[in-house]
Formats: C-alpha cells, structure tokens, sequence
C-alpha cells in the first residue's frame, strides 16, 4: 500500500475566513507570535501496490479538476508517501 | 403548460419550496432526481437550495458529478433557462456554467435574513418580469455564500451587464462588488445566493410594506421563466 498525498490551499490573494478565524483564536489560548493563519485541505489517496506513473498523473489530472477549485484555490503539492 | 424540472439532489433541502413556487407562477413542476440521464422533456430546469453531499469538498463539487448534471449542462448551452439558488448556484460555479466560485462568509457566521436586491439586468430569462434597478426583497440564508472571482472576471462581468443583482442596504458577506447573482452571457443561466421561491405566497414571505409576512417579489422569477418559454414558443 502506499499513498499519494493532495496538499490544496486557498489562493492567495482569496481571502481566508477560517484561517483569519484561528489566527485570532490562537492568542487567546496563549499561542503567541503567530502573524497569520491560512487553513487549507490535505487529501491521501490510497492506491494497492506501487504507485504507478500513470497512477500519479491521474491524481494530479483529479487534484486539479476535481479535489481543487481553480477559481480559488491551488493545488500546492502531489506526493508520495510510503 | 409550461414545464419546469426542480432537481433533488441528496442533501437539497428546498426543492419542494422552489416546484411550488413554480406552481404558483402558473408553469408545472416535475421532480428531476440527481441519478436520472433525462429530463423528461422540461422547458427549464431550476437547481434549488440545500446542503447537497454535505458540502463535502466545496459546495456543489460532489453534486456537480452527478448524472442529471450532464443533461442540464448540454440542455444549458442549447439555451434552456436554468436558475441555480444557493447551493444550486454553487453547482452551476462548479459545472462551469456561471463564473467565480462562493467561500464561507466575511464573518463566517450563517446568515438567516431578509435581504434587498437591486435588478442589474432584466434580458435575462430568470429576470424579464423586473424592472431595471428595481429593489426586491427575498430571504438570504448561507453559510458559504461570499461571491469571489478574479479582478478580470469581475471587470469582464461589469462590462458585459452579467451582474444579475447586488446587494443593497449593505453587504451581508463579503461578495465581490455586492455581487449577489450573475447570469451567462446569453442570458438564459442565472445562480444567485438568496431564495426567491421562500417570497411566493402572501403568508409565507419576507416582511412588506403591505404587513408582515406579506412579501412576493420572489414570483418574478418564475414567471419571467414562463415569459422566456412564451417568447422562444
């Protein structure tokens, strides 16, 4: 078994409401020194066996199409992880 | 009669308020289910408001795969009228049939109100009853309902008058440009965030200078969809 990991994060110049949300929650519970927050999605997708090239490229082709929205976000990452 | 098909998606909540909205504009509404790959022949196809798969993902991502989609999204670029509300305006964002995308509110509150529009275009098929400029008055309730799009679409939508309503009286969540509903450009795909089917009936509406309660500007969607249908007859 091995995993291909999806990192999508909210474009940047899209504003963040739960991340602006938790950055003003963290000095409230003591968490100092933090200038901003940004909250994005992490997805694994578990595949049987080695990840295949073909493999992977279908992943990339679902994280841009479907797992991410281009209008406001990006997809940061496609990995693998053993 | 004109027949117009209200989707059900798992997770819709207000399909049964938007087929008798159409009832009282006077067309015949037909229960469409998200795994038909027919439309059984409707004249237009109205995408209602709810919570479909759970916003799981994005709003209106999941639903967006879903059979009838195929089926609305050719019968749209053929020129049906399609009106997408709420959740039905996500999924036409997602689908691609309308521009920009909805995050979560400004304040990340959920927003139960009565809300003012002003009718920016009236060519279009969801808006003909109006009257340019005209302020109405339905309720707005969401949680993911802050309308963004890039600053060249946004110029792009200005431009060619496919702002559709804006917000008046102040923005409840952030959209771009008090933008609360855009139409394509041929006028026949409308989505907009706020619910005309809840201001249909006299009893059951937003609050009006007529008494509580007593608000109906959310009929002259529907029937300018049956007014659509008349003229392309």
């Amino acid at each position: 078994m091995a995993t291909i990991v999806v990192h999508v994060m909210p474009k940047p110049e899209i504003l963040d409401p739960q991340g602006k949300a938790v950055g003003n929650a963290l000095p409230r519970l003591g968490f100092e020194g933090f200038a901003s927050v940004r909250q994005g999605k992490r997805f694994e997708l578990t595949v049987d066996g080695d990840v295949t090239e073909e493999t992977l490229a279908k992943a990339r082709e679902a994280a841009e199409t479907m797992l991410s929205n281009p209008v406001i976000e990006d997809v940061v990452a496609v990995e693998v992880v053993d | 009669m004109a027949r117009i098909g209200v989707v059900t998606f798992p997770g819709t909540l207000d399909d049964r308020d938007a087929a008798r909205a159409v009832r009282l504009a006077g067309g015949e509404p037909v229960n469409l289910f998200h795994t038909d790959h027919n439309l059984q022949n409707v004249d237009a196809v109205v995408l209602p408001g709810g919570f479909s798969y759970g916003d799981y993902l994005r709003a209106g991502a999941i639903s967006r795969f879903s059979p009838i989609m195929d089926e609305v999204v050719d019968a749209a670029n053929g020129g049906m009228p399609v009106l997408g509300i709420c959740n039905g305006f996500q999924v036409l964002t997602e689908v691609h049939l309308l521009p920009g995308s909805m995050i979560k509110n400004n304040d990340l509150h959920f927003i139960c109100r009565d809300q003012v529009l002003r009718v920016e275009n009236t060519d279009t098929a969801w808006t003909n009853a109006y009257i340019t400029g005209e302020e109405i008055t339905i309720p707005l309730k969401n949680q993911d309902g802050q309308y963004v799009a890039d600053e060249r679409t946004l110029d792009e939508l200005e431009g060619e008058g496919r702002v559709a309503f804006r917000y008046v009286g102040g923005n409840p969540n952030g959209s771009r440009r008090d933008i609360a509903g855009v139409t394509n450009a041929r006028g026949n795909v409308v989505g907009l965030m706020p619910h005309p089917e809840h201001a249909v009936e006299p009893g059951f509406g937003p609050d009006s200078r007529e008494g509580g309660r007593t608000g109906t500007d959310g009929l002259g969607f529907f029937a300018s969809a049956l007014n659509a249908l008349l003229a392309s007859a």
